[in-house]
């Protein structure tokens, strides 16, 4: 059966029990709200561009360890990346979620969330955080569902 | 852990294995462990008498029903329509012209929305409560939004309770349609409906009783209850999916536009007019879900082998065991009303449901996470999601100790 350990490995609970840019930003150019019916996930996504940078980034909400996690481990990532090299960023997520094959090395930590793929009722609380940041940097709308 | 939350209760039903071995689908293992399904309110499990009669009706008798003179169709309209008097007789219904097959309970819902709700106007009201499921909250919001009516939810308590009081003062001379659910899908609390519905009918207000969770639980007269509508679900009482029933008083039926058009539910067709069929056909348009309908049959065949009383006792017994044990853990329970039906809401501080769930699903246990089609209710009480533990009279103590074992084991892992 899959393994619950390659799951919940030590870095998603770490992220999960103290998440790295919590809360919400003062003067964001862009806020995003992403929602995932099935278990009720919804976080608020806030990034505020600079020169095609993300100067700051940062989240709330509430979810279950893997949204929370992931929201986390992403914010933590793509904090001074450029607006295209996120884009890059999510694309070899999403690889990665969708099983893939993604170069998971290129990933470092965000290895940590490749477990997901052995559950797919969990791959979208995984994604759901990129989905978040891929609409808030094409700026096209303020709300994702992974509906 | 006080050694009265350890001690296995006694009032259950004595034969429980022999019960069990008649669902096959409880005889798997899922993750190499037995299966423990306590997801019932989700949907039920079939017994072998139901997976007979389907197989039965697929293999010899399939063929449309009220329409060919031939014998398959003769056999498929007797074994459909005797689906309907088995229905009609354990509902202590005054007719078969008062038991409509739909697709559900949704469907029950909906088709009162739309056929009787299209006559609501500007100011009338449709009380429902804080507690319904979407299902019974979303058909009155589109059709109030049709006709300028007003929905109005009736709040709820603590305990997750109907505010009885309150609900007295809500109903008024422009309530028309009152909406509740027997017993509710998220916190397992069953509503005095006997009460409600005399309320409702001393302002000449219908009644329409969501009943999905009530009727694998409990026996339901709709002549004792006086309710106008019952609707119920076949897949939450060991029937198949995509089978349910509105039950209405014929008076009312009898009055109500059709819900759909299409064959079955005619009389006469012309470009100019159209006369339409007697009850219940009038609201049956289509080739109707006929292996359901039969299937359906058989399920309250086997209810009708089944002593109530015991299995009240029985469920009510692995609801308080299991209780005190998730409560030993830390849990906070979701619905603590006085009377329950076999539903355990809960959350863990530590864990998120949707982390319960997949963890304990790797230990074999099935329950629901999530926000069971019920936002407001988890607003209510503000949570995003609990787990659902839900009973049906083939669990027994093993599920709910598997069970507390995959939430020792999550909490565990988020030590």
């Amino acid at each position: 059966m899959n393994d619950l350990k390659d799951l919940y490995r030590e870095v998603i609970l770490d992220h999960n029990r103290a998440p790295r840019n919590f809360g919400e930003l003062d003067g964001a150019d862009r806020v995003v709200e992403g929602v995932n019916p099935l278990c009720g996930d919804r976080m608020t996504l806030y990034v505020k561009i600079d020169e095609g940078r993300i100067a700051d980034i940062k989240f709330k909400g509430s979810g279950c360890a893997i949204s929370v996690a992931s929201s986390s481990l992403m914010t933590e990532r793509v904090k001074g990346a450029t607006v295209e090299e996120s884009m890059t960023l999510f694309d070899k997520i999403h690889e990665m979620l969708a099983g893939n094959g993604a170069a998971l090395d290129e990933l470092d930590k965000l290895a940590a969330l490749a477990g997901v793929r052995e559950f797919p009722t969990r791959v979208k609380c995984a994604s759901l955080a990129w989905h978040a940041l891929k609409t808030a940097l094409s700026g096209a709308e303020d709300r994702v569902s992974t509906e | 852990m006080s050694a009265l939350a350890s001690a296995r209760p006694e009032r259950l039903v004595k034969d429980i294995a022999s019960l069990r071995a008649r669902f096959p689908a409880l005889a798997q293992e899922v993750h190499g462990k037995r299966l423990a399904y306590l997801d019932n309110a989700a949907s039920s499990q079939c017994p072998d008498v139901v997976l007979d009669a389907m197989l039965e009706q697929q293999r010899r008798n399939h063929a449309n029903v009220h329409r060919g003179v031939h014998a398959l169709s003769e056999r498929a309209t007797e074994a459909y329509e005797g689906a309907r008097e088995k229905i009609r007789a354990y509902l202590n219904a005054s007719g078969v012209d008062e038991i409509v097959f739909t697709r559900g309970t949704t469907e029950s819902i909906n088709l009162v929305a739309s056929s009787l709700g299209s006559r609501l106007e500007l100011g009338d009201e449709v009380l429902i409560t804080q507690m319904e499921h979407h299902s019974n909250i979303i058909p009155w919001q589109l059709v109030c939004e049709r006709t300028g009516a007003q929905l109005v939810p009736a709040p709820i308590t603590d305990r997750g309770e109907i505010d009885l009081d309150e609900f007295a003062k809500l109903v008024n001379e422009r309530t028309r349609i009152v909406a509740v659910a027997h017993v509710s899908n998220a916190l397992g609390t069953v509503n005095p409906v006997e009460q409600i519905i005399e309320l409702a009918h001393r302002v000449g207000a219908y009644v329409l009783v969501d009943g999905a969770q009530a009727m694998a639980h409990m026996r339901v007269d709709v002549a004792a209850l006086d309710c106008d509508f019952y609707a119920f679900s076949g897949h939450k009482m060991f029937a198949p999916t995509g089978i349910g029933v509105l039950y209405g008083k014929r008076e009312l039926l009898d009055r109500m536009p059709p819900y759909q058009g299409g064959g079955e539910m005619i009389l006469s067709v012309s470009f100019e007019k159209t006369v339409y069929n007697a009850l219940p056909y009038k609201f049956e348009a289509g080739t109707p879900n006929i292996t359901g309908a039969v299937a359906l049959g058989a399920a309250v065949d086997f209810l009708n082998t089944i002593d109530f009383d015991a299995v009240a006792a029985h469920e009510h017994a692995l609801l308080e065991y299991a209780t005190e044990k998730v409560l030993a853990l830390g849990a906070r329970v979701i619905g603590t009303a006085e009377h329950k039906a076999g539903v355990l809401s809960f959350v863990l501080d530590r864990v998120h449901a949707h982390d319960v769930g997949t963890i304990v699903d790797s230990e074999g246990v099935a329950i629901r996470t999530g926000h069971h089609c019920a936002m407001p209710v988890m607003e209510r009480f503000g949570v995003p999601a609990t787990a659902r533990a839900s009973f049906a009279l083939y669990n027994d103590l093993d599920d709910v100790d598997r069970l507390i074992a995959g939430l020792e084991r999550a909490l565990e892992i988020f030590a």
